[in-house]
């Protein structure tokens, strides 16, 4: 019975988790560096996590593993390799949102990139787990990281107390998860997701399972933010540093929606008119209260904060019709809405005067005066989210509502498009302040990655119809890894 | 009598509800809620082993084995935070986690 490393390594295919053994290693050799060079190390540090993560981009791009490893608690398919993409992507682009601000800020430390690393190491196991005690484990790296990332600048009242709301809210979101998870195990004896799905097909659901199914749905959609558990969200949007929440709008919530989506549509298959209830109705709250809460915000941070629940909101519409369609709708909704958000974190990112960054929407003033070309990439970004054609808000928003009325729930797509009605409400407010009000002081000249990140993501919303076929192939591809 | 599967879910039942109601209901100390997170972990573990037991099936052990590890990780980092929190704000009462609002 002796075997050898080789012999075990090939049997569970350890090699399919490529990526994350690249990215668990680096950050480790990374920390080494960073604990042996001290403090002056961060810069270089946070350099190399992102060439780490670009490197891990580039070389999953190119990969064409398929398949189950660990004994099948860990899935690569079409549908984990696109998100995955979507995540590293999204966290490199954070990565290199924050150097400029860490440094201004003084809140450089050689620990925060090697947070995002894990955190976007968790991010991808949560994609890929094929299991419950893998997706524990993996969501649990994710929001272990997130919590420290969160309480960042260790002096400030304000990101020390985002930090502890957010690990408050978010242990109890695990336990709630876990709980579920203990039902579901026990009343179907399996912890993988195919063993669920089996079980249910044959015996049926009974009543532990459904409160196992809700419990675990409660936990996932604290981490997505959903309404009713979406209380965390403005105060650590609000609180964290400004990249920190650029990340946690970019990364996170992808991963955690590609993980709803694997365990409804993976494991709970057989019980879909059960879920589907659940879903409709965190997917109206979200929508309603994502578009009246936010207009009388006057923190930019904290608007987009509740614009993310609504776009939560909009993103469960499509995942509502629990068809292929719905899930082609999702994947190319977190994808359009991971550029637009990232390309409006870095203008709020540049929103700085001499003495210090600013989070005010009237801050910004009479933008277009000042710094035309930035008014003009968030006047489209504001565009877009508000989903106006021909942006690529407008196209994301119109493959989910239709994927609903495919599905035949008339009543949620017609208050979703009445509530991106009220929603433009804000974003345009945004842009006549912008544009029409008496100009507020200048901002310090931008820097020049913020200038890269808003450019792309400008171009991107704008001319999105030019690659929309190419985006659409790719997500039909995926979203077909579960039909 | 016999302590059969009921009795322990009844059990951990129990505990979660407390450990959810000491989150909710507890308006002094940030530690409470602390040990309330605690609480609803102990309880999901005696559920797992609970099971295991009754389905003579050992992944909910391993499961429940998986879930202290995190647990001590959790708490450490929890009260790191705490800490942080403390040295800035001088206290830890519920009713002073309060800067933000909206």
């Amino acid at each position: 019975m002796e075997q050898t490393l080789q012999e075990l390594i090939s049997a569970q295919n350890v090699l399919y988790l490529g990526p994350e053994l690249w990215i668990a290693a680096s950050a480790i050799v990374l920390l080494m560096v960073g604990v042996f060079a001290g403090e002056r190390s961060s810069t270089q540090v946070t350099g190399l996590s992102m060439a780490v993560l670009v490197v891990g981009f580039i070389g999953l791009f190119f990969s064409d593993t398929r398949g189950e490893a660990m004994n099948g608690t860990f899935i690569i398919d079409d549908f984990a390799w696109f998100m995955k993409l979507v995540v590293l992507a999204g966290s490199a682009v954070a990565l290199m949102l924050s150097v400029n601000y860490m440094k201004r800020e003084n809140i450089m430390n050689f620990e925060f990139p090697i947070l995002v690393l894990t955190a976007t190491l968790g991010m991808m196991l949560m994609i890929s787990a094929n299991d419950l005690i893998a997706l524990y484990l993996g969501l649990e790296l994710q929001s272990l990281s997130l919590y420290v990332l969160a309480a960042m600048n260790r002096t400030s009242v304000r990101s020390t107390e985002a930090g502890l709301k957010y690990f408050v809210l978010g242990a109890l979101s695990s336990g709630m998860l876990l709980y579920g998870a203990s039902l579901i195990y026990g009343f179907t004896g399996h912890t993988d997701f195919a063993g669920i799905a089996e079980a249910m097909a044959g015996a049926g659901r009974s009543l532990g399972l459904i409160f196992g199914l809700v419990f675990l749905m409660a936990g996932i959609a604290f981490k997505i933010s959903a309404v009713p558990f979406h209380m965390w969200t403005p105060d650590v949007y609000e609180g964290s540093p400004t990249p920190v929440t650029a990340f946690f709008a970019a990364a996170p919530k992808i991963a955690a929606i590609a993980m709803l989506i694997r365990v409804v549509i993976g494991a709970f298959e057989p019980v879909t008119q059960d879920w589907q209830q659940i879903l409709v109705f965190i997917s109206i709250a979200s929508m309603t209260l994502g578009a009246f809460a936010a207009i009388g915000q006057n923190n930019i941070k904290r608007l987009m904060a509740y614009s993310s629940i609504g776009h939560i909101g909009y993103a469960l519409v499509g995942l509502s019709a629990g068809t292929q369609s719905g899930v082609n709708g999702v994947i190319l909704y977190m994808l359009i809405y991971m550029v637009m958000t990232v390309g409006t974190f870095a203008c709020i990112i540049a929103m700085r005067r001499k003495d210090g960054a600013v989070e005010e929407i009237s801050d910004l003033a009479g933008l277009s005066s000042r710094n035309p070309l930035m008014a003009l990439v968030l006047t489209v970004l504001m565009f877009s989210l508000a989903g106006i054609p021909p942006l690529a808000g407008f196209f994301a928003k119109y493959f989910v509502f239709v994927a609903a009325i495919e599905a035949g729930l008339y009543a949620l797509a017609i208050i979703g498009v009445l509530a991106s009605v009220v929603g433009a409400y804000y974003y345009l407010r945004i842009i006549k302040i912008m544009w029409f009000d008496e100009p507020a002081d200048a901002f310090v000249p931008v820097s020049g990655e913020l200038r890269l990140v808003m450019a792309c993501s400008g171009i991107f919303v704008t001319f999105y119809v030019v690659v929309a076929g190419i985006l659409s192939d790719a997500t039909t591809l995926a979203a077909a890894s579960f039909f | 009598m016999e302590i059969g599967l009921s009795h322990y879910l009844s059990v951990s039942a129990v505990i979660f509800t407390i450990g959810m109601i000491g989150i909710f209901l507890n308006r002094k100390n940030i530690l409470i809620i602390l040990m309330s997170i605690e609480l609803i972990l102990l309880a999901v573990n005696i559920n797992f082993v609970a099971f295991s037991q009754h389905l003579d099936d050992l992944m909910g052990q391993v499961f429940a084995l998986f879930v202290l590890t995190v647990a001590a990780a959790e708490a450490a980092i929890g009260l790191a935070i705490l800490v942080v929190f403390f040295r800035n704000k001088g206290s830890i009462a519920v009713e002073d986690v309060s800067s933000m609002k909206g």
